[in-house]
């Protein structure tokens, strides 16, 4: 990889992915090491993200490297007008990796277009947010030991769900059953639909979340946001009937486990964080070391 | 009354003529080829009759020949044209346009939020039909489609 940078999850071949979960894996061995002795990784955030800027900055600090930036656009040169074009080309200069957070879709494409350094998407508006594909797929492979042949849930906002279309895109090239279960209004799009259709990879949707849970290896849960439904009436239908509950886990598998992208609202009950299924809160951990990982992936440093 | 043997847009000696161009499209190839900008001697003809297409236009320009890669970029607007290539008043090669697989410039992505419709950023697109074509932005990566397709 020379001057590579990660954008989309599609940027990593099927080996690249695993090596990176490889090498992520050492990290969770010895999350201390020196590597980025001596460089400056540029934190961009065009608007706040708190537990993406922190878990990008607690992995940077970890492989011992120097961070600039900014938190939000308003510390910025933007307001004074500045083109994205401008603060990246004066960023290349004065770093060796920039990650950025940007509300504009297309951005980082841009960003990575423009950079003499690699650029690290850590999400460009509703479209692409890969580091965090990345921390799902290490998640999974750790708590399941493979990424092959499994079955995945996934619940709540199908529609709009940045993290939900791009897991699904990224388990796509193992083979996985995948169950979709959503209110009408937030259902899985077509379009990702035809693209499994085409890989001849079998999907089940469903409205409903009871018992069907049985079969799951990993339940992907989302947050439903009321901001989706044109009519609030809409919305308190069915805000309640996808929670998870921890009544609803005893007859799932022993090694299934719960996963979820957080900030969590009421979509999980908080009984069920006690139980073992229960990842998510490990899951956010495991996002320190997979950006580790990509972070010298993409610096050729391992 | 025996009907003139006539052309609608007169015969040219040497050059291009591009034929079966979707009446209202006329002036967005004229922009896509830049015809605005050449100083070679062009005739167009618009709104005459086609089977087809039901209002037709052509151009005609004098002494010029396109490279396949110039001439597909009016694909988007003209996917049907044919294009005539003349030497001495004859007719000595006919070309079809092909949609390109990737398209650069030309069309705007539909999508608001797209950093294409915020930087002076040159639209990028991969072809993901050809038939009714659509275009997916590699910036993005939404679909933009024929129906809400714009020409910059």
């Amino acid at each position: 990889m020379n001057n590579r940078s990660l954008v989309s999850i599609d940027d990593f071949s099927t080996e690249e992915i695993i090596s990176t979960l490889d090498l992520a894996e050492q990290f969770e061995k010895e999350p201390v090491q020196k590597l980025l002795e001596g460089k400056v990784i540029a934190t961009l955030f065009f608007e706040p993200s708190t537990r993406t800027r922190l878990s990008f900055e607690s992995a940077i600090n970890k492989l011992g490297g120097k961070i600039v930036g900014f938190t939000d656009a308003s510390s910025s040169s933007v307001t004074k007008g500045e083109s994205l074009h401008d603060t990246i080309r004066m960023v290349s200069s004065y770093s060796d990796l920039i990650v950025m957070r940007h509300p504009i879709e297309g951005s980082a494409r841009y960003a990575s277009e423009v950079a003499s350094v690699p650029v690290i998407n850590a999400g460009d508006g509703a479209n692409q947010h890969p580091t965090q594909t990345m921390l799902d797929l290490y998640s999974i492979r750790k708590t399941q030991g493979t990424l092959d042949n499994l079955n995945i849930f996934m619940v709540g906002d199908l529609k709009y769900g940045r993290t939900v279309h791009s897991l699904m895109m990224a388990m796509s090239r193992w083979n996985t059953v995948f169950n979709f279960i959503a209110p009408e209004e937030l259902k899985m799009p077509d379009e990702f639909k035809l693209y499994l259709d085409n890989l001849g990879l079998k999907y089940y949707e469903h409205s409903d979340f009871n018992d069907i849970i049985s079969k799951a290896d990993i339940i992907y849960m989302t947050r439903v946001q009321k901001e989706r439904f044109s009519d609030p009436i809409d919305y308190e239908k069915v805000k309640n009937i996808y929670v998870l509950r921890n009544s609803m886990l005893e007859n799932t598998k022993p090694t299934m486990r719960i996963l979820h992208p957080l900030p969590r609202v009421n979509e999980i009950s908080p009984d069920v964080d006690s139980n073992p299924k229960a990842y998510y809160f490990k899951q956010a951990l495991n996002g320190v070391f997979t950006r580790q990982a990509i972070i010298c992936k993409l610096l050729n440093i391992k | 009354m025996k009907e003139p043997k006539q052309l609608s847009v007169s015969a040219i000696q040497n050059g291009t003529v591009i034929d079966h161009i979707p009446a209202k499209n006329l002036f967005k190839v004229i922009h896509i080829l830049g015809l605005d900008k050449f100083d070679h001697q062009i005739t167009f003809g618009t709104n005459l009759e086609s089977k087809k297409l039901g209002k037709k236009a052509i151009i005609k320009i004098a002494d010029k020949y396109f490279e396949n890669a110039d001439i597909n970029r009016i694909a988007l607007v003209a996917p049907d044209a044919k294009l005539n290539i003349i030497n001495d008043y004859e007719v000595v090669e006919k070309k079809v346009v092909e949609v390109p697989d990737y398209i650069t410039g030309i069309a705007k992505c539909m999508n608001p939020k797209c950093i294409t419709n915020f930087e002076q950023v040159k639209t990028r697109f991969r072809v993901v039909s050809k038939k009714n074509v659509t275009l997916k932005c590699l910036y993005c990566e939404k679909i933009t489609d024929q129906e809400n397709m714009f020409i910059i």
